[in-house]
């Protein structure tokens, strides 16, 4: 069985959401986690604020918010347990953030910590 | 009147008296503080009988038993030598430690106990066996109904911690506050299991099981009495036991079967201890750590309420959601499926359960009966079927078997 990230891609981070879509959105996320965890495949994850979101670049250039040149930013990720790429997919396509337009999820396949990769 | 006063007294005297005893002789010689204690209490016994009550039995029961305790000290060879020689102050041959029986270090040592029982070198059934019988002061035949095994495999598993107590010199003492954190773990499972082994156990003693349940809440206390353990996690543990043991009386019936929660007469759960939980979880909210017990008890506050309304469902689900993401365990899965059932309807909640991969479980094809019922008739007899095969209890069965009749 491998782990993979599901990393949540958001368009546009800078949108800013009301509490009310925060709340019913951190409890679509609930739903999607536990759908994943009641298979005991859930490993972790967390969200990824924006406020407070910094860049450091080439020299140590410090630019505040991650949406400078690039629109596009990671809201968060969560690590799972798969047999398959294809089952790690189907996990991805229950994620919330897609109902955001333009929204994407990326799964990648963590790097085994046995030196095979 | 002695006849109940007697059990009574050992009930609250007998711990008191072995962890203190314990706590002056140290972990080594946990046996003997036992054997003080059991003494003790044979020559209250004895005399009482004959000479009737003394005035106030527990000073009584005090005197003797440190007069016991001098004479293992006076008399014993490891004593002399080990013991004795650490409390000497150097001025008298004669000199004996003081056997200090004042509610605070009876306080003391109860709790200083309870973290040595539940080192982490103990296996855990183990630390429950212990506890039971040195914090709870239960005979060993109760601890062998609770558990449902012979005296002997008790003695065992008692004897071979005690000695792993003493090979690795487990201190009685509080932990250094930097790592009560970490040391109340293995206390706070402890207890839970505590609980959980009088509140789920398979044993037909009523009133042992309720004991159990009610000493798992006594320590709790005791935790919580103690200001370096009063702790969110502590306090959301006793609101998840006020909860459950809420329904102690509803839950047994007339012919002491067990009614299941949606049978239940409300008016007989517990209205004190409900509230009592809703304090504790009160309590428990503050600071940023969330326990598996702050959600376990926020689940069981839920249950409180009798009436399904979305809210509660929606809230059961959520917090199942973050106990399982927290830890995985088969009962969580099961039980978020039928919270999914009752917020999304059965057909999700069945397409869900299919890909739970239980299939050894008899919870789980119960649980696949449940949601086909109205559905599929046919499927749901045929899940209540396999369930009924798969069941390892007689109680289990019988509440199958009465699910299969209904259909």
């Amino acid at each position: 069985m491998n782990e993979y990230a599901l990393i949540m891609r958001h368009e546009d981070g800078s949108k800013i959401a009301s509490p009310e879509q925060m709340q019913a959105w951190m409890k679509q996320t609930m739903d999607w986690i536990g759908g994943i965890a009641v298979k005991n495949k859930f490993v972790g994850g967390t969200g990824l604020p924006f406020d407070g979101a910094s860049v450091v670049g080439r020299g140590g250039l410090v630019t505040n918010g991650p949406f400078g040149d690039i629109k596009e930013t990671i809201g968060g990720f969560i690590t799972v347990r798969a047999e398959s790429l294809e089952e790690a997919i189907e996990f991805a396509k229950g994620c919330p953030v897609l109902q955001g337009e333009g929204n994407t999820v990326e799964v990648r396949r963590i790097a085994k910590n046995d030196g095979t990769h | 009147m002695q006849n109940e006063l007697i059990p009574h007294l050992f009930r609250t005297e007998f711990r008191k008296i072995t962890a203190v005893l314990c706590k002056l002789f140290g972990i080594e010689n946990v046996s003997i503080a036992e054997d003080i204690a059991g003494e003790t209490f044979l020559a209250a016994l004895e005399t009482w009988t004959y000479k009737g009550l003394p005035e106030n039995p527990t000073a009584w029961l005090y005197t003797v038993a440190k007069n016991k305790a001098k004479n293992v000290l006076a008399r014993n060879d490891l004593f002399q030598n080990k013991i004795t020689p650490l409390v000497q102050s150097g001025t008298s041959d004669n000199y004996l430690p003081e056997i200090d029986l004042s509610p605070q270090n009876i306080a003391d040592s109860q709790l200083q106990m309870l973290f040595a029982i539940c080192h982490p070198v103990i296996p855990t059934e183990a630390q429950i066996g212990l506890a039971l019988r040195i914090l709870c002061g239960f005979g060993i035949e109760e601890i062998a109904t609770a558990f449902l095994c012979n005296k002997e495999t008790i003695n065992k598993r008692l004897y071979r911690a005690k000695e792993k107590l003493r090979t690795e010199n487990v201190a009685i003492e509080f932990p250094p506050e930097a790592e009560i954190t970490k040391r109340l773990q293995p206390v706070l499972t402890t207890l839970y299991l505590l609980f959980n082994e009088g509140y789920y156990s398979e044993s037909n003693n009523e009133l042992l099981r309720n004991d159990l349940c009610l000493e798992a809440m006594r320590l709790a206390q005791m935790l919580l009495d103690y200001p370096p353990t009063n702790l969110p996690a502590v306090n959301a543990l006793l609101a998840l036991m006020c909860f459950h043991a809420s329904r102690f009386e509803a839950r047994k019936g007339d012919n002491g079967q067990m009614i299941l929660y949606h049978d239940q007469d409300e008016n007989l759960w517990n209205r004190e201890l409900i509230a009592r939980g809703a304090m504790h979880l009160n309590r428990a909210s503050v600071g940023e750590h969330f326990s598996r017990y702050h959600l376990e008890a926020g689940i069981a506050y839920w249950h409180t309420i009798k009436t399904d309304t979305a809210e509660k469902w929606e809230n059961i689900l959520h917090l199942y959601n973050h106990l399982l993401a927290l830890e995985y365990s088969p009962v969580a899965a099961l039980n978020r499926t039928y919270a999914l059932a009752k917020v999304q309807g059965n057909e999700i909640a069945i397409a869900e359960a299919e890909q739970l991969k239980l299939s050894n479980s008899p919870y789980y094809f119960t649980l696949l009966g449940e949601l086909y019922k109205g559905i599929d008739n046919q499927k749901a007899l045929e899940n209540l079927h396999m369930a009924l095969k798969l069941a390892k209890t007689q109680a289990d069965r019988r509440v199958i078997q009465v699910r299969i009749d209904m259909l």
